[in-house]
Formats: structure tokens, C-alpha cells, sequence
């Protein structure tokens, strides 16, 4: 799967756990999940759960702790699927 | 964890605990009941000429014994001897946090009513417990239900 497909998928539910005060226009490959995009870490646990089911990959604490930007999880997602 | 040692370890105090026996405790769910005393603090202005309990008290309610409840038998699974501790912590310790909660309410609950809590865990993933939870009054009426999730803070992980 390529970046960019891998990205296509991972936008939509990113969008989903995006806080109301925070335009969707501003996620970027770079975005910092938590600290820019202001998702919490509750909802990062959903995020995580949700991308679980949309790649039929299962993550592991290990790979969360790396987990900060949009790029790590498009990372994490290509070292799962390959 | 038994059901007696798990209630002792709520973190919880008079006038805002809110079970009186946690009957049944697994990692697929929990359950416990509480009555509402009449003299329960929020009945003077909830409301001060209709008594009947709040909302976000019913909720408490069911995310005390359904939720940081099982979150405590859950956590002691992998991590025997972890406490809820805000103050003193042992390195083991946690903090517990309310993550989200859907409540739909069917029916009130008046002052002195008895009322069980049950809730089935719907994941335990990453530190964060969701479960759906249900109220029954003692006729068996369902006064409200929904989801409730909560994380757990590790105190290594606190700053």
C-alpha cells in the first residue's frame, strides 16, 4: 500500500476524534497528533482502535509509545501491512 | 481481586461514594448496588420542593461500580497490587480519569430507592476502559443507560 493511500484512509478517522475548535484543514504529514491536532489521549486510544480495523493490523504498546505525528502512523501502519 | 477488597480501594469518600456493595466483579463486566439516602446532600436543591436525583449522580453512580471498579480488577490482572493513589503513590500505583459518557435516562429515581449497576466491558485497550452500563430500579425498570470510558494514568507516566 502506498504513502498516500495509506494516508487517504488515515485522514477520515483522524477527522472523526478532531476536536470542534480545530479545522480539519490544518492536519498536515507532520501534524503532532496530540499536541497540535489537540487530539486527547483517550481519543487517540480510538483513533488507534479505529486504524486496527481499517488496516487489519493489530498494534502493540511498543508501537504507541512512537506514535506522535500523522507520518509515524503511516509508518507504523506500512511496517504492520508489508 | 475479590469483590470486598476492590470496594476497599475506592477512592471514593462520603458524601460522593456512591455504592454500598460491589456484588460481582470479572474482566468481562461489573456489578453492585446503592441506595440513594434521603439526606443525600443534592436532594436541597434537587430540587428543593421535588426531590429526585440528578443526572450526572446516576452517572457517577454507574462509573464508580461499573467502570473505575472494574478498571481496578482489570489493572491488578497485569499489575498485582496497583492502588488508585493520587497522594503517596507507589511507583505500581494509578490515577483513574473519567474519558467519556453517553447517557440516555428512562426513568427517575427518587430518594431511598435501590438501585443495581451493571456493566459489560466493551474494550479494555492502551489503558482505556469503555463499557456499557445500565441502572435497574428494584422492580427490574431500567432508569437509565449508555456507554462510560475511563483511562487509566500510570504514575510512571505522570510528569
Amino acid at each position: 500500500m502506498t504513502t498516500e493511500v495509506i494516508y487517504a484512509k488515515l485522514l477520515p478517522i483522524i477527522k472523526r476524534y478532531l476536536p470542534e475548535d480545530v479545522d480539519t484543514n490544518t492536519i498536515q504529514p507532520d501534524s503532532d497528533l496530540t499536541d497540535e491536532l489537540n487530539i486527547n489521549s483517550a481519543h487517540l486510544v480510538d483513533v488507534v482502535l479505529d486504524v486496527e480495523d481499517e488496516f487489519e493490523i493489530e498494534l502493540e504498546n511498543s508501537d504507541i509509545e512512537q506514535l506522535r505525528t500523522m507520518n509515524d502512523a503511516i509508518a507504523i501502519i506500512q511496517k504492520k501491512i508489508s | 481481586m475479590k469483590p470486598e477488597q476492590i470496594q476497599n480501594e475506592l477512592p471514593y469518600a462520603k458524601p460522593f461514594l456512591f455504592v454500598d456493595k460491589l456484588e460481582h466483579v470479572d474482566e468481562n463486566g461489573a456489578r453492585g448496588h446503592y441506595t440513594f439516602p434521603e439526606s443525600s446532600f443534592f436532594y436541597e436543591g434537587h430540587f428543593p420542593e421535588y426531590k429526585i436525583t440528578p443526572g450526572v449522580i446516576l452517572t457517577e453512580c454507574m462509573a464508580q461500580i461499573g467502570v473505575v471498579a472494574l478498571g481496578i480488577y482489570i489493572y491488578n490482572l497485569e499489575f498485582p497490587g496497583a492502588r488508585i493513589r493520587m497522594v503517596d503513590a507507589a511507583d505500581i500505583d494509578v490515577s483513574i480519569a473519567l474519558a467519556e459518557t453517553h447517557i440516555d435516562f428512562k426513568k427517575p429515581v427518587f430518594p431511598n430507592e435501590k438501585v443495581t449497576v451493571i456493566s459489560t466491558k466493551e474494550y479494555y485497550r492502551f489503558n482505556k476502559l469503555k463499557c456499557k452500563v445500565e441502572m435497574r430500579k428494584e422492580n427490574g425498570d431500567l432508569a437509565c443507560r449508555g456507554f462510560i470510558s475511563g483511562v487509566i494514568i500510570p504514575q510512571s507516566r505522570r510528569g
